[in-house]
């Protein structure tokens, strides 16, 4: 197998910070810890080209057709302002904080609300374009859990809430037990493929 | 060495990971020179496959979203998942007038899109076709992304959006929007609320380790389904292991 110069220190990398989690020489752990810094070093230089990367597209996009692109100058002008304001101030200062608390976060909350008007939708359209069993579980299990969320008037009815409800059972026993078992598929393919990665069989990069 | 020492968790997790590592080398010698395909059907990937052809057919172009996990921790398995879809599917695709785009949330990730794509289109000689604006990032935080995504849903003719990466609920807008223009979504993710969004929301969604599955059933080489024959293995020993536990609890015995 010809194993191209990149996929080749990958795999080394990959397999001394490996090494280094599950066996005790000291030279293996220093590697270890030296080479994730190194990789959180160059996630933050990533970043960096991702928001350049992320300004020539709107740029792009603006230049090509001003008129059917209003959310990409609008994204440039507010980059714009934040670099000023954040690089001016600081990213701690009051300014950078107005920014945060009083666009960012407001913006980010109303997609959270436009979020749960798409999700009941999305549930009516599953009964109607779904209706097999799995979907009608699906569908009867959020409705039951969301009418038995809070008390009803104040009032916490036996057997249905609270603890030893019917509420609390399907909480602790059967969405723990799927949960788990789902866990256990999602760790097995994840060492799966980090192992594949780790012997060269998957390139999920340029190599 | 003692026997405490055998079974402590660092030298149990070294020995899973031995053991795991000979069973994908091993049953992938032995299903060397066949063509191996995967026991379980998922109709998800069917689906796939027919959105990549209609796709193709119908001048419109395929969205990949790798989500905002990262390369670091599990969420980076996830991206690394969505990183070999995309090679695949721009490599189905090629045929395209119009190149797969792929969307992430994270610089690195957003890097090795790019660098994946140009390999794809390097390994079919069809460099021409690459443009950096093909892998983007399209916000940092999980709700910017998901925001900075739909543009490219609704402005780029986009006809799938294959979802592959660690997202969290917020993935339901994206799989919204793409049911919005008439689109198919095929979405997986390493993430429990986002699988429970994403059943909700779209046609076909991957559950647990059928997303694990992908490589297998997009470009079955042996190694795939070498490595989905040991986990099928392994998940029985895990199973046992936990059920034999819980009874010798019960027994009072441990």
């Amino acid at each position: 197998m010809k194993v191209p110069f990149s996929t080749a220190i990958a795999m080394a990398f990959g397999l001394i910070v490996l090494l280094g989690y599950f066996v005790d020489i000291p030279i293996l752990i220093t590697l270890r810890d030296v080479f994730v810094r190194w990789a959180v070093l160059l996630m933050t230089v990533a970043l960096i080209v991702g928001i350049v990367n992320l300004v020539i597209v709107h740029w792009k996009k603006f230049s090509q057709d001003p008129g059917e692109n209003p959310y990409s100058i609008i994204l440039l002008v507010a980059f714009g302002l934040t670099l000023l304001v954040a690089g001016f101030f600081g990213p701690t200062s009051e300014w950078s904080l107005w920014i945060f608390n009083h666009i960012q976060m407001p913006v980010e909350q109303s997609l959270m609300a436009i979020l749960v008007v798409v999700l009941i939708y999305s549930v009516a359209r599953m009964f109607k374009d779904r209706g097999n069993l799995i979907s009608l579980i699906f569908i009867a299990t959020v409705l039951l859990m969301l009418i038995l969320g809070v008390p009803w008037f104040g009032v916490a009815i036996p057997g249905l809430q609270g603890p030893g409800g019917i509420r609390s059972f399907i909480a602790e026993i059967p969405a723990v037990a799927g949960a788990r078992g789902i866990l256990i598929g999602i760790g097995l393919g994840t060492v799966a493929t980090g192992l594949r990665v780790l012997i060269g069989a998957d390139r999920p990069y340029g190599g | 060495m003692n026997l405490a020492d055998l079974l402590s968790v660092k030298h149990a997790g070294l020995l899973f990971v031995i053991i795991f590592l000979g069973l994908i080398i091993g049953f992938t010698l032995r299903g060397r020179g066949r063509i191996l395909v995967p026991r379980r059907k998922i109709h998800a990937f069917d689906r796939l496959r027919d959105a990549i052809g209609l796709g193709v057919e119908s001048g419109s172009r395929l969205h990949i979203s790798l989500g905002w996990g990262g390369l670091l921790g599990i969420p980076g398995i996830g991206s690394l998942i969505g990183l070999s879809i995309a090679k695949r599917v721009a490599k189905i695709a090629s045929i395209s007038d119009k190149p797969p785009v792929i969307t992430s949330g994270e610089g690195a990730t957003a890097v090795l899109s790019r660098d994946t794509l140009q390999a794809a289109y390097r390994e079919l000689n069809q460099q021409e076709k690459f443009d950096s604006v093909l892998g983007r990032m399209s916000g940092v935080t999980p709700f910017s992304y998901a925001a900075g995504t739909l543009p490219v849903i609704y402005d780029e003719t986009v006809s799938a959006t294959i979802v592959g990466g660690h997202l969290g609920s917020e993935v339901g807008l994206i799989t919204d929007a793409t049911q919005r223009i008439g689109g198919v979504s095929l979405t997986g993710s390493d993430n429990l609320p986002a699988q429970a969004v994403m059943f909700g929301t779209t046609q076909e969604a991957l559950i647990g380790e059928d997303y694990y599955a992908v490589d297998a059933f997009l470009d079955g080489e042996p190694v795939h389904t070498a490595s989905l024959q040991a986990q099928d293995i392994l998940r029985w020993v895990v199973a046992s292991g936990i059920l034999i536990g819980a009874l010798l609890k019960f027994f009072g015995l441990i």
